[in-house]
């Protein structure tokens, strides 16, 4: 059994670190789809926008790596750190629900990426400013994609409806977390590596507030629950995540295709 | 970005020039990996060839195959030793893909890209239910009245369309 790996307290490090496991455990919720999409066309969507979260994770996590000095590489980051050392927010941890849950949480969470790395093409480490300037082409379709689908389901049947209005209510908690602003933001934004994710929230409340008016969708009331996945406090759901994530790597070290 | 296009080549960056435009690309054969632009540049250091390319699309399976199969190329044409090196800025763009390219694509079934938009991406757009959305002409038949059927097809870089009239189905490169 591979041990875990510790990282390092450097907040540029949790920085990354946050962006590439939200891709990277997006891209992991994504693909448990592949063979199970509800038609054919949508479930080769889906294993292809799980190829592009998981390109760019492993781009970022390979930053990371470097910026942490100790010598990791995107698979030691990817596959051995423990639980408590994954900085995603909660949301993209969520089990995939049904298909509405997992179109509204392919718009939220698209429409976040597309954003920071709209902002990140200007980072002040070229490696990054390199890596968003592919990325935000990639994130710009996901959003239209997911936005497209919440639009046809909420206006679609009763049934469709009710599966986003019930996705919706489930998944809208877990926003306040994403805007919560603290030392990591402020130092990646003075540094210039990046923006604090709190400097996104109006715009991304605009382009979400347009996908669900055209889905004849009301967002729920704000929540005062703030989920703590970027801080490495996690729900139950991702313990099981990672253990089907990293089984292999665990089982056997070092273990290559 | 072509070797005639860049003054003072050796003769043994020429060679790999045109080594690796026999090289085919894994997913879109009819095309060599420098037709698709992701060969950026040869350059000759002490220690042998540094390839530098650029990759398509952050998780495209095919990069590493490329990696491989460019190594592979040149040390067969006794060119090695050689590295390769990947260069994301600036990204890959479908714009990179010259006509006489375009051409052999179209040709081999998959409709080219157009010119991709200018300006910082695009805002999101609402198509009413009803109308499908367009697709460009038919590579098959020429006809204008296609549909497209879905965003992802066959590889990350293509969508999937049909022609209404001659009825086949076809893909569309994705202008990135």
């Amino acid at each position: 059994m591979q041990s875990s790996i510790q990282i390092a307290r450097d907040p540029a490090v949790h920085y990354l670190l946050r962006l590439g496991d939200t891709c990277l455990i997006l891209g992991q919720r994504i693909a448990e789809w592949c063979g199970h999409g509800p038609v054919l066309e949508e479930d080769i969507a889906l294993a292809n926008m799980a190829l592009d979260l998981i390109g760019q994770s492993r781009a970022v996590l390979s930053r990371a790596g470097q910026l942490g000095g100790q010598g990791y590489d995107e698979d030691q980051l990817a596959f051995l750190r423990d639980e408590r050392d994954y900085r995603n927010p909660t949301l993209v941890e969520l089990p995939r629900g049904d298909f509405a849950f997992t179109v509204l949480r392919n718009a939220m969470a698209s429409t976040l990426l597309k954003l920071l790395w709209e902002r990140l093409q200007s980072s002040s480490d070229a490696e990054v400013s390199a890596i968003a300037g592919k990325a935000i082409k990639e994130a710009r379709y996901h959003q239209q994609h997911a936005a497209d689908w919440v639009v046809r389901l909420g206006g679609g049947t009763e049934e469709s409806r009710a599966r986003c209005e019930a996705a919706l209510e489930a998944l809208w908690r877990y926003v306040p977390e994403l805007f919560a602003a603290d030392a990591v933001d402020a130092h990646a934004q003075t540094s210039g590596l990046g923006p604090g994710w709190d400097a996104l929230e109006a715009t991304w409340r605009d382009e979400m507030g347009a996908i669900l008016s055209a889905a004849e969708l009301q967002a729920p009331q704000a929540s005062k629950f703030l989920s703590t996945g970027k801080h490495g406090v996690h729900s139950e759901h991702m313990g099981y995540l990672l253990a089907e994530m990293q089984t292999l790597q665990r089982s056997y070290p070092g273990g290559v295709w | 970005m072509h070797a005639t296009t860049v003054p003072h080549l050796s003769e043994r960056v020429q060679r790999a020039w045109e080594v690796l435009d026999t090289v085919p690309d894994p997913e879109v054969p009819v095309v060599s990996v420098c037709e698709l632009g992701i060969v950026r540049e040869v350059l000759e250091h002490a220690d042998g060839l540094e390839v530098v390319l650029t990759p398509t699309y952050s998780g495209c399976p095919a990069t590493e195959v490329i990696e491989q199969d460019v190594l592979t190329a040149l040390a067969q044409a006794g060119l090695g030793p050689a590295r390769v090196t990947l260069r994301r800025a600036p990204a890959w763009t479908t714009d990179w893909i010259p006509a006489t390219a375009r051409e052999k694509l179209r040709a081999y079934g998959i409709a080219p890209p157009g010119p991709v938009p200018p300006g910082a991406g695009f805002p999101l757009r609402f198509v009413p239910r009803g109308p499908r959305e367009g697709a460009p002409p038919c590579p098959n038949c020429g006809s204008l009245d296609t549909e497209r059927l879905a965003a992802f097809g066959s590889t990350p870089c293509k969508s999937l369309c049909r022609c209404l009239d001659c009825r086949e189905p076809f893909d569309h490169f994705k202008p990135i």
